[in-house]
């Protein structure tokens, strides 16, 4: 169902915005490749810029933006050269979608839930009958698992998990070639979560879909990775693949994080992070991570560049210049 | 409501004589009213819950958003009034407190909320957050109380105490707020801490820390501790015993690794099942869980109420009758019909 496009490459990626206090710099020159039929995970805490990362893939920005540039190329076309108009026409919802935080709650109350899923069909022009984009959201609506009369009802007569399952149908809806999910089970219900996380499993073998999932949810995130990244303070870390990562992350950030994290099944020893992430205001000037590293030494006090070690594995950080193969 | 006010009594009816809380046959329900004053019916949010606490131990109560766990919280706090059942702490009857029993109760309990930003009035500074517990009850002497605040904020890590003291809750990270709260909640060197989600608005590098302090602050202490929370993945390094609530009923309670390796309701074990470790083998396969909702706590299915979403309901029973409390192996209970014939009872 795919464009012809093959995947997405961003590159240096910058989304700075003004604010009474300075310049917040939310995205920071990110780098990010993503094959086509591949899931990414963006994992962070919060207020690490995942959010900006994806509102700034999608051009959904604020007033208030003082720098936005870099490449974002679907494939061989760089969408960053396209004007907002066009932006709008042909690349927003067409062939990047976005299931948005809380999206269950940003369904409109007074429309029925298969007319909010067929509209962005026709708002872009794949149809102009309305019984056509109809009948298209109801068969989106049956594969993320809600039942056909549900769809003629509105979001207040549904739970969270199926206006959930509703606003990943708006997304899909006109076959996009990428799909942003932006922590699409934070609000819910475990079960429900498991759920949601199911219907995202099944669409991705399905449809192929290339999806990014961002999320601070690490345990959650494993559920639907190929790849994953890791954000800190406004800057990817680490890249890796999904298999690599959960077994051997790299960057002492994301192995602090990783020992963070309480696991069910086996007993460990948790760890914590001492101190806080920087001000986004005003970063360290070298490595940003370096104050609360553990390993950290006299380098640090400069910017690491991205080295690519083993296997293809990117990562931000002084540790692995003797391992880079890229010199 | 039904009941009048009572004095409190001694116990005699506790089946711990250690228990330092024991919930009987607890009821918190609220009206639902139509033009408000026809009432319609009751949403059953505390529905017959059992359980006690002794001193110095750290239980869980786990379940999903508007199961209850919140409301029973609140109850034993002394915020909701139960419509029927009992609370003693330390032997005495807490429900119906009054006077300067009641501000003797709320001495001896600490609540640390889910919202730190929100439990914290903005326009206070720590240092007169932390004072006004000691003012409410009775610390006279100023020295005697900067002391204790003094004592409070080393014991939360918050080092060196004088750079927080004349700061306000804004200038803080969620962390060091969250910590402020705790060590509100302990500066009356309570007996009982009640903890509702207190760490679901943190971020996981700074979850395991403060659950560290707290954790350790109920040894040291040996305060009660009431962990509330959904993160089942948590409970193992943070808690002793489980009780696993569902629709206003506790349907399951065990020792921590005896309920999480071997569940028996059908509800953990769903909920058990749903929590993934990171692990990237994850992505290849789909968890068995049941579909559905918790079902509305304003009219409750008959009999068992997982019934409808349970995937080993057994016909003509579970959705009948309300199952008992069985005690499959030792020290292990769950409300489930399956376990009638291995019950000792």
């Amino acid at each position: 169902m795919a464009h012809q496009s093959s995947g997405l490459t961003v590159e240096d990626l910058y989304l700075h915005f003004r604010t009474r206090r300075g310049v917040v710099q939310a995205v920071d020159g990110v780098n990010l490749t993503l094959d086509s039929g591949r899931t990414l995970v963006i994992v962070g805490e919060s207020g690490c810029g995942k959010s900006s990362l994806s509102r700034a893939i999608l051009r959904l920005l604020p007033r208030n933006v003082h720098t936005y540039k870099g490449s974002i190329r679907l494939g061989t076309t760089d969408v960053m050269t396209f004007n907002d108009e066009l932006f709008r026409r042909e690349v927003r919802w067409v062939r990047i979608a976005m299931v948005p935080q809380a999206a269950m709650n940003a369904l409109n109350p007074v429309i029925r839930i298969q007319e909010q899923v067929a509209e962005p069909l026709l708002v872009h022009g794949s149809t102009q009958d309305l019984d056509e984009a109809i009948d298209q959201a109801r068969r989106m609506l049956r594969m993320v698992g809600v039942p056909q009369d549900f769809a003629e009802r509105y979001p207040f007569e549904l739970s969270g998990g199926m206006r959930q399952r509703a606003a990943i149908a708006m997304a899909l809806v006109a076959s996009p070639d990428l799909v942003l999910l932006d922590e699409p089970t934070s609000a819910l219900d475990l079960l429900t979560q498991a759920n949601i996380m199911n219907v995202l499993k099944a669409v991705k073998q399905d449809l192929q879909s290339t999806f990014i999932l961002i999320t601070h949810d690490i345990a959650t995130s494993s559920e639907l990775a190929d790849d994953a990244a890791v954000m800190y303070a406004g800057q990817i870390v680490e890249l890796s693949t999904a298999d690599q990562f959960f077994r051997d992350p790299l960057h002492p950030y994301s192995q602090k994080l990783m020992a963070s994290v309480p696991t069910l099944r086996e007993k460990k020893t948790l760890e914590f992070i001492p101190g806080q992430p920087p001000s986004l205001l005003d970063p360290p000037k070298g490595c940003r991570f370096a104050d609360r590293c553990e390993a950290r030494f006299a380098r640090c006090s400069e910017e690491p560049p991205v080295f690519t070690v083993r296997g293809g594995r990117r990562v931000k950080c002084w540790l692995y210049e003797s391992e880079a193969t890229d010199g | 409501m039904a009941e009048t006010a009572v004095v409190p009594q001694g116990t005699g009816q506790d089946s711990r004589p250690d228990a330092l809380l024991a919930v009987k046959d607890l009821h918190t329900w609220f009206e639902l009213r139509k033009w408000g004053f026809i009432r319609t019916g009751w949403v059953r949010a505390v529905d017959s819950v059992d359980f006690s606490l002794a001193a110095g131990e750290a239980i869980a109560i786990v379940g999903e958003s508007g199961c209850g766990k919140s409301s029973l919280a609140k109850t034993i706090l002394g915020l909701n009034t139960p419509t029927r059942g009992q609370i003693f702490f330390n032997g005495r009857r807490i429900s119906h407190l009054t006077g300067r029993e009641g501000e003797w109760y709320k001495s001896q309990i600490g609540y640390v909320m889910q919202d730190p930003y929100g439990a914290l009035p903005p326009f206070m500074s720590i240092r007169r957050l932390l004072e006004e517990p000691l003012l409410i009850h009775g610390v006279k002497d100023p020295a005697e109380r900067h002391e204790r605040i003094v004592e409070a904020m080393t014991q939360m890590k918050m080092t060196p105490v004088d750079d927080f003291l004349s700061k306000f809750p804004h200038m803080l990270s969620g962390g060091q707020q969250q910590r402020v709260v705790i060590a509100r909640a302990i500066i009356l060197k309570p007996k009982l801490i009640v903890a509702d989600e207190p760490v679901s608005m943190l971020d996981a590098s700074v979850r395991v820390e403060i659950l560290q302090l707290l954790r350790g602050l109920q040894r040291d202490m040996n305060i009660g501790l009431i962990y509330i929370t959904h993160d089942l993945s948590t409970v193992r390094y943070f808690s002793e015993r489980i009780f696993v609530m569902y629709a206003g009923r506790l349907v399951e309670e065990a020792e921590v690794d005896d309920l999480l390796d071997d569940p028996k309701h059908p509800y953990t074990k769903a909920l058990l099942e749903a929590i993934a470790d990171p692990d990237a083998g994850n992505a290849s396969v789909y968890r068995k869980v049941p579909g559905g909702e918790p079902p509305s706590l304003a009219n409750p299915p008959s009999g068992c109420r997982f019934h409808p979403r349970c995937p080993v309901m057994i016909k003509g029973l579970c959705e009948v009758e309300d199952p008992p409390r069985f005690e499959p192996t030792r020290e292990h209970k769950t409300l489930c019909w399956l376990y009638r014939e291995v019950s000792g009872e």
